[in-house]
């Protein structure tokens, strides 16, 4: 993996341990109760509108299948559309050729720096950085993207990458970065929101004005003819797709679309599920270049970077079908308390939980895929139904397939499922257990309650109790009160060991 | 009818009184309850930490013992779901076309409690008299796996002389998830503070659910704390009868 790739953040610690540092913040446990509060109910609230929603899901999840199974096939017939709308395709393979080709297109133009719309394909391949290496300057435009990059900061949400940030932080950004950025901040800014967005204008506006080279990422691509659409709310990305001379899109190879038509489910989900609007306030499409309106020199980068790979798991391929909304972030309990650093990947949240091990290889993120109780909130919410508990399941089992591979011994934990495995496969150890459980329980409880456990099992009692094991279990009660002769022979006949 | 009790591993050992209240409870509505001794575990826990392959013994036996009755019962949620939702990708996935169509025999007869009551024996009034005050917690995976819905209230709101209050944020996750509890313990706690706020703010006396193991995890914090809120099993309100000294 290349330097600048940002799919995982080098030296971010496990989720386990990013989170408690996380969840010791107080005050972004209360920013994120609030952002992700507000926009949960919003969105519940325009997905109720839509009669038809549920269809639209399910037709937006056969799309994307229908997609990926011919990913290929659709992704030339988009090559060709937008070279023949007067654009120039490139494919790249991973991040850091995706870097080469974008650095390599802006010295062409011989411009030392570029403004940006919101992009997750940049932000996953970190080209801001590999710009910077070449002298290049990338100006973010996205307000929140502004607040992370002014703030030095790593975004921590899909479509508010500054939701762990305050108004009072921000107004702190803002005074002290902007000059350095660029058009200071006015005098005398308050925390004021409309206060912020407007010297956010300002500072902006001379951007927009003054630059030659766009970069862009894409929500959709249409391959039969070639259009590409960027979907945002501020206008800020418009600005970037019509002003300036050269435009660079990035794109992952997923993002494309088999028709035009097909925005038509596309645009009623996206939105209502990201922002919990009826209809995003900014929709810009355009296909190749026309002339004499919007950039004169359009670029198309197709980006693979670990799709393919992923791809090819049956089960996991179905992450491929995101459309970056965000609404699993929102409705998730864990991502509600953390926050999306805790992730240490450009794509956090649940969505990221099955992206990123996907993207890098389960062995480099092997703590995301349990960073979830597997509680459905995500796949209830997903546009596109996406089965994120299924998928978590599924990369659960590969990395302890890939602990296996690793390890010459056992881990503690691979021991202890092991014997647990032999013991609940056999009624006969079972109930063993059940009776050592319940004489060792007597010495340990306190009215029928534990309040100290032994070894990984302290992670539970150091704030739960526990019940003590019952004196008689179920199959022994049944024995004593409920079986007959007769029932006798049957019994131990189900009840006789496998081995 | 007869309809075999699958009690679970946890409850076997942990709370019997459960299998003993949904045997009663059946019974009293006129079935044969059978409990074949043969059952261990749906494998539940290998499945959902990454061990598959451990998991197949676990289904194996399960479709064996639980072959051929009218129904197969269990009071919970989570493990409900894991034979119905995975059974059949691990037997596909580590076992062989014999089990995979056992599996498929099996599955379909699988109920969670008051799926069985609501929608197999058309009850919700089961003649239960509970007199105090509950708050009823939705498991995740009997509400988005199982999809049981209001099944459980409708049981709940029958019941003579309770006074069933709602729980606020009813629908947000417990934090339990399993060994996510020992794995995250801290994300685990976070979310338990809530849930147990939650139930508090009830003013209850009781905090139900339709599996222990979620209930054991509220449950272990309402006791740490002494909030002096009990926890009991679904089953077990809807066994009690005026009779009872609760």
């Amino acid at each position: 993996m290349s330097g600048a790739d940002n799919v995982v953040w080098l030296g971010t610690p496990a989720f386990p341990e990013a989170a408690r540092g996380a969840l010791a913040d107080t005050r972004l446990r209360a920013n994120l109760r609030r952002a992700t509060g507000t926009i949960r109910d919003k969105r519940l609230a325009v997905a109720a509108e839509l009669e038809d929603w549920e269809e639209l899901r399910e037709t937006a999840a056969a799309i994307k299948r229908h997609t990926l199974r011919h990913l290929d096939h659709h992704l030339l017939r988009l090559e060709k559309a937008v070279t023949a709308a007067g654009g120039t395709v490139h494919w790249a393979a991973d991040a850091a050729e995706a870097n080469r080709i974008v650095t390599g297109l802006v010295e062409a133009t011989g411009e030392g720096e570029v403004v940006k719309v919101k992009s997750m394909a940049t932000q996953e391949i970190g080209l801001n950085e590999a710009l910077a290496e070449a002298g290049i300057r990338a100006y973010e435009t996205d307000l929140a993207e502004l607040i992370v990059q002014l703030g030095g900061d790593r975004p921590s949400h899909i479509l508010v990458p500054a939701i762990h940030r305050g108004r009072s932080e921000i107004r702190e950004i803002f005074r002290r970065q902007m000059g350095q950025w660029g058009r200071p901040a006015p005098e005398g800014l308050t925390d004021d929101p409309r206060d912020l967005a407007e010297a956010a204008r300002l500072h902006l506006r001379e951007k927009f004005l003054r630059a030659k080279v766009a970069v862009s990422g894409a929500n959709f691509a249409a391959a039969d003819t070639g259009t590409v659409v960027v979907v945002e709310s501020e206008g800020n990305g418009r600005m970037c797709l019509t002003l300036p001379e050269t435009l660079i899109t990035v794109m992952g190879i997923e993002k494309v679309l088999p028709s035009f038509a097909d925005l038509d489910v596309f645009l009623q989900l996206l939105p209502r599920s990201s922002t919990g609007e009826r209809m995003n306030p900014y929709t810009s499409l355009w296909t190749g270049v026309t002339e004499g309106d919007g950039p004169q020199d359009f670029h198309l980068v197709l980006l693979d970077n670990g799709r393919t790979a992923t791809l090819a798991d049956e089960v996991g391929r179905q992450a491929l079908n995101c459309i970056r909304c965000s609404a699993c972030l929102n409705v998730c309990p864990v991502y509600e308390r953390t926050g999306g650093h805790a992730y240490g990947s450009v794509y956090p949240g649940p969505i990221g939980a099955v992206l990123t091990p996907q993207l890098v290889g389960v062995e480099n993120a092997a703590s995301l895929p349990f960073a979830s109780t597997l509680c459905g909130a995500c796949y209830d919410a997903c546009p596109v139904k996406i089965n994120i508990p299924e998928v978590l399941a599924h990369l659960r089992a590969e990395a302890v397939e890939a602990g296996r591979r690793d390890r010459l011994l056992p881990t503690t934990e691979a021991l202890a499922m092991k014997a647990a495995a032999a013991v609940l496969s056999s009624p006969k150890r079972l109930a063993t257990a059940q009776r050592i459980a319940a004489l060792g329980a007597r010495l340990v409880a306190r009215d029928g309650r534990i309040g100290f456990l032994p070894g990984p099992l302290a992670r539970w009692s150091a704030t739960r109790d526990a019940p003590a094991p019952a004196r008689e279990s179920m199959r022994a009660w049944w024995r004593r009160t409920r079986t007959t002769r007769r029932d006798e022979s049957r019994t131990t006949a189900e009840g006789k060991e496998a081995r | 009818m007869r309809i075999a009790l699958f009690i679970t591993c946890f409850n076997d050992t942990m709370f019997p009184s459960t299998g003993r209240a949904v045997t009663e409870l059946l019974e009293r509505l006129g079935h044969t309850v059978e409990f074949p001794q043969g059952q261990t575990c749906c494998g539940q826990m290998h499945f959902n930490t990454g061990y598959r392959r451990e998991a197949l013994p676990m289904v194996r036996r399960f479709t064996e013992v639980f072959a051929g009755y009218d129904a197969v019962v269990t009071p919970s949620g989570s493990c409900a779901g894991m034979v119905r939702d995975h059974h059949r990708a691990v037997a596909a996935r580590y076992g062989d076309d014999g089990l995979t169509e056992a599996v498929e025999q099996v599955v379909p007869m699988v109920y969670e409690l008051s799926e069985l009551l609501v929608d197999v024996l058309g009850v919700t009034d089961v003649g239960a008299y509970f007199p105090h005050r509950v708050t009823y917690h939705p498991t995740c995976h009997s509400l988005r796996m199982l999809r049981v819905g209001d099944r459980p209230l409708r049981l709940l709101r029958a019941v003579r002389g309770i006074d069933l209050v709602e729980l606020p944020a009813a629908e947000s996750c417990c934090g339990f998830g399993g060994t996510f509890a020992l794995k995250n313990a801290d994300v685990s706690n976070a979310m338990l503070a809530d849930k147990v706020r939650h139930v508090l703010d009830t003013g209850s006396e009781f905090l139900t659910a339709g599996d222990n193991s979620c209930l054991t995890h509220i449950g272990g914090g309402l006791s740490r704390l002494r909030t002096g809120v009990g926890t009991l099993h679904l089953a077990e309100i809807l066994a009690s009868t005026e009779g009872d000294a609760q």
